[in-house]
């Protein structure tokens, strides 16, 4: 039984005077190193020095508000599970009356944590997320001693209202037109929703 | 089969898979007894049809099939599709179901008038992963929804302190009526108003405190009724099932339940469901609601789930892999494997 037609035959040749002196593979070598030497350098002095990054560029992640700043998130697991590297975790909590404006709907995150010595940085969790709440954006993230200050709590990855962080250029044309749908409740501001609300029933 | 001395047979067809059936079984019955003989994957789709109570079906349409040949002795199709959990079958009937694509096409549009008014909440929804509406319109519905309408709404509701009813979710299946009626004594919840404006309510909100009451949460077959004391706790495809037993005193019940467990800690309690969704059977209030520690029950191992389902995501079972290896092992016994020369070479790979 043959398992794959890559199987290579290996010849041990006699090696010739030229060879065996191992000279000319010496010299060969070092006019290949000092090539290098006078070639344009491949790395930069970071930080000082910062690369061009892609608009798509995946690095750390973000957490986004709606345009009320209530969190979008609603813990309802996908990124989680939709992770290659098993790096995300979470803890659901019931919105409490009152709290409208900081969650934005009836179930949110208590908890959500992001390994960041697990993630690969994929993307998976940014096309699993339904709600528009999970991002990569193009921030490096930084490097740290210990691995407890690797795992990046809502207190990090949760965006401030005063420093909002744009993901438009990560949207494809078509989210950008559904995303001016307002019959779609995930389009809806906070406000749109009490306007439209029906009038209570009695029964 | 044993009893065909006494019972008159039926034979029927239903997508070319012939099978004789007792007289007096529906159509979908005999599809499901296909499946269990066979193996095939025919049987229509159910959401308010329980084989488990009685007087359920014929409300929701999703197991509608054609019948292109009546019978032996009235050939004549069918006019239009039939639910087959209310019809019977007759000797020598042809029933297409996944092989007739105007079927699916009138199922695609009995999945759009359940989606109406669902509001699409699986992110938030407990069900969600478990939920035979979502099976259900993965399968046969439409990518997208064409209504562009208010919907329906409803504040959500307890049932006693127990049971969370998102009406919104409902799809007016009745499991829940016909459980309440069924397994225990006392109905105290039902269906209030007509069309559109129906809703499964307690008369003027009066808590469930039966029994059997919490059965209602596994009969539906959507998110509206879930178990409040598993409310937001977990997804479900983050939780472990394992089948479990108590000795329970509670009449009736068994006290063969399923455990959803995350490390140790019970999350949940439920019947344990059978490849239709079903309970095998009804458990009592004291199984599904108080006992949720694991040293309450002698736990018998991992429940079967299908591998399709999201509930196996991420579940490596120790006992499933050695199965797999021990399998291709067997395959493998007695064969020389030919290599390629130098392949024990590791500069060669």
């Amino acid at each position: 039984m043959q398992l794959t037609n890559r199987r290579k035959v290996v010849a041990k040749k006699e090696m010739t005077l030229a060879e065996k002196l191992y000279l000319p593979a010496i010299t060969n070598g070092m006019v290949i190193t000092l090539k290098h030497l006078f070639k344009k350098s491949a790395t930069v002095k970071y930080p000082e020095v910062k690369r061009v990054h892609a608009e798509i560029y995946r690095g750390q992640h973000v957490l986004k508000r709606d345009d009320n700043g209530a969190e979008r998130c609603t813990a309802c697991g996908l990124c989680a599970v939709a992770c290659p590297a098993e790096a995300i975790t979470m803890e659901a909590a019931e919105r409490k009356k009152g709290e409208e404006h900081l969650y934005r709907e009836e179930k949110y995150a208590a908890v959500y944590e992001i390994n960041m010595l697990r993630c690969i940085f994929c993307g998976l969790c940014e096309e699993a997320c339904p709600k528009e709440a999970i991002f990569l954006t193009d921030r490096i993230v930084s490097v740290d001693v210990t691995r407890e200050d690797m795992v990046y709590g809502k207190d990090i990855l949760v965006e401030s209202m005063e420093n909002r962080i744009d993901v438009s250029k990560r949207q494809t044309k078509e989210v950008l037109e559904f995303k001016k749908d307002k019959w779609h409740f995930h389009n809806q501001t906070w406000e749109d929703i009490k306007n439209a609300l029906p009038e209570k029933k009695h029964h | 089969m044993y009893f065909c001395v006494f019972i008159d047979m039926a034979k029927v067809t239903i997508d070319d898979i012939t099978i004789d059936v007792p007289d007096g079984t529906t159509i979908l019955h005999a599809a499901r007894m296909i499946d269990e003989q066979y193996g095939t994957n025919i049987a229509p789709p159910t959401m308010c049809y329980y084989s488990k109570l009685k007087t359920t079906g014929g409300y929701c349409r999703t197991c509608i099939v054609s019948v292109t040949q009546g019978s032996t002795k009235d050939p004549r199709p069918m006019p239009k599709p039939v639910a087959s959990c209310r019809t019977n079958v007759m000797d020598g009937m042809v029933v297409k179901n996944v092989t007739s694509p105007e079927l699916l096409e009138a199922r695609k549009g009995v999945v759009e008038f359940l989606l109406i008014n669902h509001p699409l909440d699986c992110p938030v929804c407990d069900q969600a992963g478990e939920c035979h509406l979502q099976d259900l319109s993965y399968e046969n519905g439409d990518e997208e929804s064409r209504f562009k309408f208010r919907k329906r709404t409803f504040d959500a509701d307890d049932l006693g302190d127990k049971i969370k009813l998102n009406m919104n979710r409902c799809i007016l299946c009745y499991r829940c009526v016909k459980v309440c009626d069924q397994i225990t004594d006392n109905r105290v919840h039902g269906v209030l108003n007509r069309g559109y404006e129906s809703e499964i309510s307690t008369y003027i909100e009066k808590a469930i405190d039966n029994d059997f009451s919490g059965n209602v949460i596994d009969v539906c077959p959507v998110g509206a009724l879930t178990d409040r004391t598993f409310r937001f706790k977990s997804r479900v495809w983050f939780t472990k099932p394992v089948d479990a037993h108590r000795d329970c005193k509670t009449e009736n019940c068994t006290g063969k339940v399923r455990l959803w467990l995350k490390g140790d800690d019970v999350l949940r309690v439920t019947a344990r469901k059978d490849r239709w969704g079903e309970v095998e059977s009804f458990i009592c209030n004291t199984c599904r609601f108080e006992k949720k520690k694991t040293s309450d029950w002698v736990i018998e191992g991992p429940s079967k789930i299908s591998h399709h389902s999201v509930i196996n995501q991420n579940h490596y079972e120790w006992s499933k892999m050695i199965l797999d290896v021990k399998k291709q092992m067997k395959q493998l016994e007695g064969v020389k494997v030919d290599l390629g020369e130098g392949a024990l070479n590791p500069n060669n790979i």
